[in-house]
């Protein structure tokens, strides 16, 4: 018991110390967008539905694809459907959610 | 010996791959492939070295993936293990080489509520197997302790999955898995007799997920497994908490993780930005002095320090340090590895 104490102990305050390093942290917005998407995104005009539906799919990568894992750092266009498929089986998407997602892959 | 093993191992993992190809060759004469469902070829190429108590093994390890989808609703999928180890002997250094499918599955995506998947599949127990086990998404070289509780020996389950959402709503969503499996001896799809599943609740204004698993082994000693496990990702932050407890008949034991990727300091491509560092806690409890579950021996205690630097390129450094205390002996476990993870169709386009 004491053992397990002793180690218990400093690594929950590691652990409460790097939860308060990070919920501090200013929102950062590039931090959630895709570094890399099959194709860079080019800040220029776009319509409003546009911009719409791709922070839609920002929103839906962030809330599914990136719970588990980075996005590569880019791909190649002819795959974006593939791993859209990929990502339904894994993380249950849905029609919508695999259609904003591909515009966001490929604004 | 160990050469006609490989050979036979071999032969079947050729015929695996044929059968992947030739899924690649009808997805080419398939004339409504559009341009965005060109198969791919994904995975992990890696170098990791291993020392607990002052030896050191090393070993490479290529884990490619495949998925080609098939059609409007079909996907066909599979990952495979190729690994080398170079083991401390009395002699010298020990070498052994696997070959190995991970899995073989095909889906058929209904809709977000049903997806049904046959073929060799993980078992979707806990999070680690299904989620984290790939060496490009891992943050720790190695699995946490309790990885095999509730894997049914392999990881894999042969028969059929169904799995979906079963409620979602902007404000959370519920999804399920369950599945059953039969017996089988086949060295590439060897499976337990066993049936499962798992639930997860996610809100994901919170990013709180939080989820319980079920599995009962059908042969032999019949036994249950229970898990749970609890993922939160504040929104806005790069600090993730992944949590997950797993219990069978002779043991138990957790896991916590945090991560912390710096992007915070210059970005997510600066110096600065590109390093993680990690904890990871984990300890593990037997119940009684039957071992069959693959845990320790002994009542075990870890913390897990590591230090992850996210090079560009898809490429990744790995870096830990742990401390395992137990009364079978206290030991430092220092593992470092480099991985790059790989993503590209499977052939040229125009």
């Amino acid at each position: 018991m004491t053992v397990r104490a002793k180690h218990l102990i400093p690594g929950l305050l590691m652990l409460a110390a790097m939860g308060a390093a990070a919920v501090s942290t200013p929102p950062n917005p590039t931090q959630s967008e895709p570094s890399a998407t099959a194709q860079p995104r080019i800040k220029q005009y776009q319509s409003p539905k546009s911009a719409q539906a791709e922070d839609e799919g920002e929103r839906v990568f962030a809330q599914n694809c990136a719970r588990c894992h980075t996005p590569p750092d880019g791909f190649s266009p002819r795959i974006s459907g593939t791993i859209l498929r990929h990502m339904r089986v894994r993380a249950n998407l849905s029609e919508h959610d695999e259609r904003v997602l591909l515009h966001f892959f490929n604004p | 010996m160990l050469l006609h093993y490989f050979s036979c191992h071999r032969a079947r993992f050729l015929r695996i791959l044929s059968l992947i190809v030739a899924g690649l060759v009808a997805q080419v004469s398939t004339p409504r492939a559009n341009a965005q469902d060109t198969p791919l070829l994904s995975g992990g190429v890696g170098f990791f070295t291993n020392t607990p108590g002052g030896n050191t093994t090393y070993y490479p390890i290529l884990e490619p993936l495949a998925a080609v989808p098939l059609g409007q609703h079909l996907l066909v999928e599979s990952r495979a293990a190729l690994l080398e180890t170079y083991s401390p002997s009395q002699s010298g250094y020990d070498h052994s080489h696997f070959i190995g499918l991970s899995y073989l599955q095909g889906d058929y995506v209904g809709s977000s509520h049903l997806t049904v998947v046959a073929g060799s599949y993980l078992l979707p127990f806990g999070t680690y197997n299904e989620r984290l086990s790939p060496i490009w998404i891992g943050n720790f070289e190695d699995g946490p302790l309790i990885q095999s509780l509730g894997l049914l020996s392999t990881g894999i389950g042969l028969g059929g999955e169904l799995r979906g959402n079963a409620i979602a709503r902007r404000k959370y969503s519920i999804d399920y898995t369950t599945w059953f499996s039969a017996r089988s001896g086949n060295s590439q799809f060897n499976a337990e007799r066993s049936f499962g599943g798992r639930s997860s609740l996610y809100l994901p204004d919170q990013r709180l997920e939080a989820g319980l698993s079920y599995d009962r082994s059908l042969q032999d000693t019949q036994e249950n497994f229970y898990g749970a496990h609890v993922w939160w990702e504040p929104k806005d932050t790069n600090f993730r908490l992944r949590s997950e407890f797993a219990r069978g008949h002779h043991a138990q034991g957790y896991w916590i993780e945090a991560d912390y990727r710096a992007s915070a300091f210059g970005g997510p491509d600066s110096f600065l930005g590109r390093f993680e560092p990690l904890f990871r806690m984990q300890q593990t409890f037997r119940r009684d002095t039957i071992v069959s579950d693959g845990l320790p021996l002994v009542n075990t205690q870890r913390a897990d320090l590591g230090l992850d630097y996210n090079l560009p390129h898809n490429t990744r450094i790995l870096t830990s340090y742990s401390r395992q205390f137990s009364s079978s002996g206290n030991e430092n476990i220092w593992e470092t590895g480099i991985v790059y993870r790989f993503l590209f169709p499977a052939w040229r386009g125009k």
